[in-house]
């Protein structure tokens, strides 16, 4: 008798062999997408409305905190006119996303630099981690003189400095967390330090490094918006933030927020997107864990 | 007969310092020749250094004292040869390659074509009975079905010698007992030596053509023992009387050197001593 009769694969993978095997059915995908996205929606929508209701009834001021409605009336009041939420958002998501890619670059090719040379990871980790605990704040005014007060860059490198960690810290992790014994594999083939680093380090480290870039979007926006408040062009979220709060016009101050969540979102959305295409063999990406 | 050997150590020592003082002798004066063809087991209690043994023997462990031929080179060259197959405790599948492409990836290191890697994972695979599981990822295989990959893997480039350490360790009874089997089918048809770490008498006993017993602190050979029960084994052969002498003279070996320990009696470990003699 053939061993494999009795030897059946796994609990997960026999319990839904047409989810990951090859052949998935993309209607199973759509329906489990639409699982995944219904509850949080359902909690959003009835949020949303409570927000409404409880405010009314209360009869708290617009000014302590608007309603729903009146916030979205603020923002489609100043889409493009007034505090010009629009352009103001797409201008601060490209600092931010040009603070991601800058604080990225430089967090991977650190990592790389700390993996591949243990006396660099001694003399690296240690500042790094100490930079890391500098509140971000502190550098926003130096940021601002050394790049330039009015140019994007300045509030590129705040977010920069902020993504730069995470990056960092979690490739580095990735590259160097390899099971002992995969390296002994590999060491068993012969292969060259080159091959280990291409076929086990890096794929290793992918969602470790993805991991990082989720966290990253935020971060990035935190890093502009901070940026902007210290200063610098008025057609940015952090400005319209600052200055319609002390004029008291908070419905707007809150569209600005509301704006700036959004960008927040889409931007996770669009690096979890590419995490799936990527790295679509990772348990968290298959939804065995969450 | 010595141009025959696959594997020739003589006189190998291995001792670890740790610091300046503390020093662990894990390997003393160990003399083994392994024959071509041939299905050597390491047994022996926790620490008695067969791990390591078989880690100097693939040159992962670089020995302190003494010599390691392997086809009668050192076991650097061999190393670099790609004379080893290895099949560790954990199968060491990498999850972002599905199992066919994890069978490839010594091919992939040795440069091999595509085409030819393509062709020699599919027959690694029909030879472990994976033929139809080419395609699913390591997590959606069972251990056994797991460690079976992991042992095409390790035959994919044809390598002299296979070294397997507790490869079946982690499983089931039951399943390791199918899994002893296969091994035993796998290796009357490749004929590849085979070097096999366990802490399973009987595993040792129904797997072995010699079983080598080993003692801890330092680790040394206690004894080998001829295991010359008929083949092709079976499920019988499990049952059968030799076998069971066998089992019965393996773990008498290993009992009589856990009564080295200081508490033990005077004459147990001249027992020992004198059967150390005799192996």
């Amino acid at each position: 008798m053939s061993a494999a009769a009795g030897d059946m694969p796994s609990a997960a993978g026999a319990a839904a062999p047409g989810r990951r095997g090859p052949s998935r059915a993309l209607g199973g995908r759509a329906r489990r997408l639409a699982g995944d996205l219904l509850p949080p929606l359902v909690v959003f929508v009835v949020v949303i409305v409570g927000w409404e209701l409880v405010i009314g009834m209360l009869g708290i001021k617009s000014f302590i905190l608007p309603k729903p409605s009146e916030i979205l009336a603020a923002l489609q009041a100043n889409w493009d006119v007034g505090y010009s939420i629009w352009p103001s958002a797409q201008a601060t998501l490209i600092e931010a996303v040009g603070g991601f890619v800058i604080g990225t670059m430089a967090g991977v090719a650190v990592a790389f630099a700390s993996a591949r040379w243990l006396s660099a990871r001694n003399a690296l980790l240690p500042l790094a981690v100490a930079a890391g605990a500098i509140p971000i704040i502190a550098f926003a005014p130096l940021m601002n003189n050394w790049f330039g007060v009015l140019s994007p860059l300045s509030k590129m490198m705040m977010a920069a400095v902020l993504v730069f960690f995470p990056v960092m810290a979690n490739v580095t992790r990735g590259l160097t967390q390899v099971e002992p014994s995969a390296l002994e594999l590999l060491r068993s083939y012969a292969a060259t330090d080159s091959e280990i680093l291409r076929k086990v380090r890096v794929p290793n480290a992918l969602p470790y490094f993805f991991t990082a870039l989720k966290l990253a979007t935020t971060l990035a926006l935190i890093g502009a918006i901070v940026g902007e408040y210290f200063g610098g062009v008025s057609l940015v979220l952090g400005r319209i933030i600052v200055q319609s709060a002390s004029s008291l016009k908070f419905d707007a101050t809150w569209g600005a927020i509301v704006m700036a969540a959004i960008a927040g979102i889409v931007f996770y959305l669009i690096v979890a997107a590419v995490e799936r295409l990527v790295i679509p063999w990772h348990a968290s990406v298959r939804g065995d864990v969450s | 007969m010595m141009d025959q050997a696959v594997v020739n150590l003589s006189g190998v020592g291995k001792t670890f310092s740790r610091g300046e003082q503390e020093t662990i002798v894990a390997l003393e004066a160990i003399d083994l020749t392994i024959a071509q063809g041939e299905f050597v087991s390491l047994i022996g209690p926790s620490g008695c250094g067969k791990s390591t043994l078989l880690r100097v023997i693939g040159d992962l462990i670089h020995p302190t004292a003494g010599q390691v031929l392997v086809n009668g080179k050192p076991a650097s060259r061999a190393r670099l040869d790609r004379d080893y197959g290895m099949v560790f405790q954990a199968p060491v599948l990498f999850e972002w390659r599905n199992v066919t492409s994890n069978v490839e990836l010594p091919l992939e290191i040795l440069g091999r074509p595509r085409a030819e890697r393509k062709a020699r994972a599919k027959e690694m695979l029909e030879l472990v009975d994976l033929g139809a599981f080419g395609e699913y990822y390591p997590s959606q295989l069972s251990g056994g079905m797991q460690q079976r990959a992991a042992i095409a893997r390790a035959l994919a480039f044809e390598p002299a010698l296979l070294l397997m350490d507790e490869p079946f360790g982690a499983l089931d009874e039951m399943t390791r007992e199918r899994m002893n089997s296969e091994v035993l089918r796998i290796w009357e048809r490749t004929g590849t030596t085979i070097v096999f770490v366990t802490h399973s008498i009987p595993e040792a006993v129904f797997l072995s053509s010699r079983v080598v017993v080993m003692s801890a602190r330092p680790g040394r050979i206690t004894k080998v023992i001829d295991t010359d029960l008929p083949r092709p084994r079976s499920d019988e052969t499990r049952e059968s009387p030799r076998y069971f002498e066998l089992v019965t003279e393996v773990r008498e070996t290993l009992r009589h050197r856990d009564g080295d320990a200081p508490s033990a009696g005077v004459a147990s470990a001249n027992r020992t001593m004198a059967e150390g003699v005799v192996g």
